[in-house]
């Protein structure tokens, strides 16, 4: 396996050029977005099956008169999560990992039934109703094999994403942080540490993660924790079913018969009669 | 407890919403005429019949359905044999995975069932498929329908499993969903079935065995309504807004409704009612009401966590 890679997104960077959204569009032929009219600079809207990178733009209000409005610009990506929902749930084993450790999903194998999507807590993947797939973020996936950096790091302008091996890129996070927080950035923090076992893209945030469509680490749970209490409230069921069919249905002072096929039709002793008012009931 | 989560919608719509409700009937049917077999006397053979009648082509409709709603419809068969690897494509922790070996397992035990009761209804048309119905009578059939019950139970509520294996807002914060379906899903079919014989006099006994258990498949459903709701907690509010609460509306007039007639019936019905009596007309109101309401309970949770 080769060494595992991530990007390291450290939005006290970040100037929401969408330098990497156009390199990501460009370098994987991803279609241009309807145009339309947002109440903002972040024209994007969302990640989806055409944009694999998206530049958040984050406008809250402040209390200082001289600025009223105070932006954070993230560049969003694919989490590529160490324990990803999407992987988990993918019936198809279409979303596999890579031997970067990326997670990527087969393009020639998604049948697209969707399930990653409802997977996805961070609301990454995409429907393409073109080819009919689920798609996403590949971490350059083609250009990793020919030792290139992805498309979207090699553009940033300003080193907001990182792109390196995923140990050497959380000592770095480690020492930008410190130096944050040296500086009296004391609400800076890194996201990506401890939720679904780390995540490969993981971001250096100055507000609570909920501010940026991030879930917090108490939130950041895998679809499989529902398969036990969902299993067991159906076995409970299906036993209180069992019982209301052993009450309602038990024989009523007549011996038990199984029908057994006998010429000139008749089941189980009950001769069928001609049905009444010419129905047949449903083919029986 | 929720979380939150910033999750966009698969959209899962009127093919998956089919789905889940055939699944549900041909699944429940299957449950029934087993138990009626097993519990049952020799009158509710028309009635059981009946069931696995119904089980099979309702089943039928589910790959349809299922591979319809796909983007690449013609990659069915790749929830199966794995594509990418070879050999099965099989994750026991993946409900859409199970779900889909389950609606071929379960397909075995239902089509044998339905030749079966072909026969029993007209031996000497149906001839050729004298083996099955042997094969059912015996002892072994006995075990193999019961096994095939399991896997019916299973095709009847999985569906709600899988909604909550997932991080969607409303499916992914309760645990009743499963068992919300799958009694949704005996109340239906017991409908489907009520209906399907309800001009038969053979089956005038079983109707009333039918009725009461269609009153506790009700009353179940009830109790995993009221958990359902009460475990969404913060995000209640979007299955109970707008537009949702007409099918809650059908919901509860497809549950308490039916309820009533079938404690009404329970009460008077000594004889079958005349068809195109009041009474009559009344045992066909209550199943159609049911079946309205298993219909509108799937769409009200599908279609509200994606809105």
């Amino acid at each position: 396996m080769a060494q595992a890679v991530g990007f390291f997104t450290d939005t006290t960077l970040c100037i929401g050029c969408k330098a990497c959204e156009v390199a990501c569009k460009e370098w994987n032929q991803l279609p241009n977005n309807p145009l339309e009219f947002r109440d903002s600079y972040d024209n994007t809207g969302q990640l989806d099956h055409a944009n694999w990178r998206h530049v958040r733009f984050i406008e809250s209000t402040t209390t200082s008169p001289d600025k009223p409005i105070a932006w954070s610009m993230m560049s969003d990506v694919c989490k590529h999560c160490a324990n990803a929902s999407c992987l988990e749930v993918c019936p198809t084993d279409a979303i596999i990992r890579t031997e970067f450790d990326t997670v990527f999903i087969q393009q020639d194998v998604c049948n697209g039934c969707r399930d990653c999507i409802s997977a996805c807590p961070y609301g990454v993947i995409g429907f393409n109703s073109t080819s009919g797939t689920a798609q996403k973020c590949t971490f350059c996936y083609d250009r990793l094999q020919n030792n290139l950096k992805p498309a979207c790091a090699t553009a940033c302008p300003t080193q907001s994403i990182k792109f390196g091996p995923l140990d050497e890129l959380r000592q770095t996070a480690a020492t930008r942080l410190a130096t944050l927080k040296a500086q009296g950035v004391s609400q800076a923090q890194i996201y990506g540490d401890k939720e679904y076992g780390g995540l490969h893209a993981f971001f250096l945030i100055t507000e609570k993660p909920e501010a940026y469509a991030l879930p917090s680490a108490q939130s950041a749970v895998l679809p499989s924790r529902n398969n036990f209490p969902g299993y067991l409230t159906a076995t409970i069921t299906a036993i209180l079913a069992g019982l209301a069919g052993l009450i309602a249905f038990r024989r009523r002072g007549e011996a038990p018969t199984t029908p057994s096929p006998s010429p000139g039709a008749g089941t189980g002793g009950s001769s069928p009669s001609p049905a009444r008012g010419g129905g047949q009931g449903g083919g029986t | 407890m929720p979380g939150e989560h910033f999750v966009v919608p698969p959209h899962w719509e009127w093919y998956i919403l089919g789905y889940f409700f055939f699944a549900g009937i041909s699944g429940g049917s299957y449950v029934l005429g087993t138990m009626l077999r097993l519990w049952g006397d020799a009158r509710d053979a028309t009635t059981s019949r009946a069931a696995f009648l119904i089980s099979f082509p309702t089943l039928l409709i589910c790959p349809i359905l299922l591979t319809l709603d796909l983007g690449q419809p013609l990659r069915f068969w790749h929830f199966l044999i794995n594509d990418s690897g070879g050999g099965l494509a099989f994750k026991s922790w993946s409900p859409m995975s199970l779900g889909a070996w389950a609606l071929l397992v379960f397909g075995v035990f239902s089509v044998v069932m339905f030749l079966a009761a072909l026969t029993e209804r007209d031996s000497i048309r149906f001839r050729r498929l004298q083996p099955a119905a042997s094969f059912v009578a015996a002892t072994a059939g006995r075990v193999f329908m019961v096994v095939g019950a399991i896997f019916g139970l299973f095709v009847a509520a999985y569906t709600g499993v899988l909604l909550a294996v997932s991080n969607q807002p409303v499916w992914s914060d309760t645990w009743a969903l499963g068992g919300l379906f799958l009694a949704s899903a005996l109340s239906g079919s017991a409908a489907s079935v009520l209906l399907a014989t309800r001009n038969r006099s053979e089956a005038m006994a079983t109707d009333r065995k039918l009725i009461e258990a269609d009153r506790y498949f009700i009353l179940l459903e009830l109790a995993l309504i009221v958990l359902f709701l009460a475990t969404l907690g913060g995000v209640l509010s979007k299955v109970l807004s707008g537009g949702w609460i007409i099918l809650w509306v059908v919901v509860l007039v497809g549950t308490l409704v039916p309820l009533g007639l079938h404690w009404r019936a329970s009460r008077i019905r000594a004889t079958i009612p005349p068809v195109g009596t009041a009474a009559a007309d009344i045992s066909l109101l209550a199943p159609v009401l049911v079946l309205l309401g298993v219909l509108a309970l799937r769409a009200v949770v599908i279609f509200s966590a994606q809105a």
